[in-house]
């Protein structure tokens, strides 16, 4: 079964200058104990969705569809009924771990907080447990750190305090957002295999955002690549890296760099992403494809089967023009 | 490409004053040796890579080669002359052949000028003589060559998105026709698709005028895919230069080695299946560096000796040197 399935979200934000439809009608799903990956610039959407997910969104943001978790409706839940699946079933780490914890507060308070609130333990039991969970995300010495301020630990350390606080209660569904994007590759590998232990340990699944596509390429089972607030192509990680079918997932996956071969020149996108003021008409990504038609820059492309199997992909040209 | 020396770097050291919390005023501060006995040489139309984690000094010693941060001892040698023994008058001759770009594209332009005006103040600040119709034709000649219309001259930086701010200040560093530019992450603040534009501009910018690059990056990757040699710098000092294929192909320093494979590769049949080298734990303080060789504390290889010699920067090959006791 899946864990997390969402339908026709749609999330847009009324400012000052007009409408922003940040997220277009994105489904997508979450099997139990797997990882799926969402890859996209700045600005596709990819934050914004699991936002309006968790209840999540500015004040001046609403979403529409549908979001079942564990075959319940979560979406625009009141806050009340929200704040006890955000404990207890999902849990969220952030980019910044400094921003997201409070710098006034020991660990341990913060710690102890959550299982004192949401489970009712005792003082002495919660300490004990956040205790193990700091020995979980091997943080040496849990026993004295936990004492200790936000500040006190380095970036990494503290990546791992909000992954350790994000577990207390066992969430059945973790999602990262940029987890390693401000830390450097060294410990950007020991925060990703941490991940993929505990992932296992745990049995929980995991939705990993990120614009690395290094990253996804390791740690995902299945990835999903949005641009311009709509799902361009979605399926199982190997099959995206191996045949993408986009012309968008293409482009992204020849612009990186890679350090096993050597090219002299990056193939690039041209232009630049789109202002989610004005979107271009029809599919998002047709003012910068190279194989945009007519038909390409008036109507939206839908989300269809590739090749019977669960590879879907946004796009009007013909696949065997693409591949 | 020429071979052609036209920055040397001999033994540059850095030290930076902290005192630490609760210090009385008369405490005599610590140094905090930031850069750390480095030496280099780059020809006319070279790239050299700097890599290494935050706080390892990649910035500092871009910014101690222009004079932006004062230098302990050591030598600068552009063209010959010593930079850090001139005057500041003199070294402003030496200015203009030096430019420089940084990380975050819309930090570094200012808000209150339009970026007709940006790029034009280098060309006022070092040629105040230069006729307006000249400046603006300069102007406009630089802004074609980094791939924006020169119609937008009179707009203001927060028009434009991260990778035009980029190229704004590209322009800005190239209308003085410099030698070398200084570049200081100019990439990692933009996305995987406008940063390859980026880079391919730098290469085709490179190559047209025949310019020598100093790239500092915390993404191998690119380094490697920009550089001809690279330098891996770990808490101030320096353990390894080597041509870029050659130091991926055969790393020989341990940090280098761990560095190198933590480096995700975009293929899932690579990666799950790559033998990780992690390195534990975080960098350590620069104010209290390990005995010995630096980088012992998280190293596999660390024996006996390391703690107590410093390993000496020696050539295992031609252009391959490396700063351990048990390189292979």
């Amino acid at each position: 079964m899946n864990l997390l399935e969402v339908t026709n979200l749609k999330v847009r934000f009324e400012t000052a200058d007009g409408i922003v439809n940040a997220v277009n009608d994105v489904n997508f799903s979450v099997e139990e104990g797997k990882i799926l990956a969402i890859v996209g610039e700045s600005g596709s959407g990819k934050s914004q969705t699991v936002f309006a997910m968790t209840g999540l969104l500015d004040h001046n943001g609403s979403a529409t569809g549908s979001v079942k978790f564990e075959g319940e409706e979560i979406l625009n839940l009141s806050n009340q009924k929200l704040n006890k699946i955000r404990a207890e079933k999902i849990a969220m780490i952030f980019q910044d771990p400094m921003t997201s914890l409070n710098p006034y507060v020991r660990v341990s308070d913060q710690m102890t907080e959550v299982l004192m609130h949401h489970q009712g333990s005792s003082k002495a039991e919660a300490l004990k447990h956040s205790i193990s969970m700091l020995d979980a995300v091997r943080i040496p010495d849990a026993n004295n750190q936990i004492r200790m301020y936000p500040h006190e630990f380095s970036g990494g350390m503290r990546q791992r305090v909000m992954i350790a606080m994000s577990l207390l209660c066992r969430p059945k569904l973790l999602i990262a957002d940029e987890p390693t994007t401000a830390l450097d590759v060294t410990v950007q590998a020991q925060i990703m295999q941490l991940l993929a232990d505990l992932q296992k340990d745990f049995g929980m699944s995991i939705i990993l955002i990120t614009h690395d596509l290094g990253v996804v390429a390791g740690n995902s089972d299945d990835m999903l690549v949005m641009y311009g607030g709509e799902i361009m192509e979605i399926g199982k990680t190997e099959s995206l890296y191996s045949k993408p079918t986009h012309p968008y997932t293409q482009g992204l996956m020849s612009a990186v760099p890679r350090l096993n071969d050597s090219e002299e020149r990056l193939i690039t996108i041209p232009g630049n992403p789109p202002n989610m003021m004005k979107p271009p008409e029809g599919c998002p990504f047709s003012p910068r494809c190279n194989y945009a038609n007519d038909q390409c820059s008036n109507v939206s492309p839908i989300l269809s089967n590739v090749d019977k199997s669960d590879h879907y992909r946004a796009c009007h040209v013909e696949i065997e023009k693409i591949v | 490409m020429s071979d052609q020396a036209i920055l040397q770097v001999e033994n540059l050291k850095v030290n930076f004053d902290v005192s630490a919390e609760g210090d009385m005023p008369w405490t005599k501060p610590k140094k905090l040796q930031a850069v750390n006995d480095i030496s280099f040489t780059l020809n006319a139309g070279e790239t050299l890579g700097i890599v290494g984690e935050s706080g390892c000094g990649k910035s500092t010693l871009a910014r101690a080669i222009v004079k932006m941060v004062p230098a302990e001892s050591g030598k600068v040698l552009w063209l010959g002359n010593n930079l850090l023994s001139l005057s500041d008058s003199e070294t402003r001759q030496y200015r203009k052949q030096i430019q420089m770009i940084f990380q975050d594209p819309l930090a570094s332009l200012n808000p209150r000028m339009n970026i007709g005006e940006i790029i034009a103040e280098p060309l006022r600040t070092h040629y105040p003589k230069t006729s307006e119709s000249d400046v603006k034709s300069r102007v406009s000649d630089v802004m074609n060559k980094v791939g924006l219309l020169d119609n937008l001259v009179n707009r203001y930086p927060h028009e434009f998105s991260g990778g035009q701010c980029q190229r704004i200040g590209i322009a800005r560093a190239l209308i003085l026709k410099p030698k070398l530019i200084i570049c200081d992450e100019p990439v990692s603040a933009l996305d995987v698709s406008i940063q390859a534009q980026v880079v391919n501009l730098l290469m085709d910018i490179q190559q047209e005028m025949e310019l020598a690059l100093i790239f500092i990056a915390h993404d191998l990757s690119v380094v490697k895919h920009i550089s001809t040699k690279i330098m891996v710098l770990y808490l101030g000092n320096m353990v390894e230069l080597a041509n870029s294929n050659e130091i991926y192909q055969n790393p020989s320093h341990p940090y280098t080695q761990a560095l190198i494979s933590a480096v995700p590769i975009p293929d899932p049949n690579i990666e799950k299946n790559k033998e990780l080298i992690l390195i534990e734990g975080d960098l350590p303080s620069p104010i209290n560096p390990p005995s010995g060789c630096v980088f012992r504390t998280r190293c596999h290889k660390a024996k006996e000796i390391c703690s107590k010699e410093k390993p000496n920067f020696i050539e295992s090959s031609t252009s391959h040197s490396v700063a351990c006791h048990f390189h292979d």
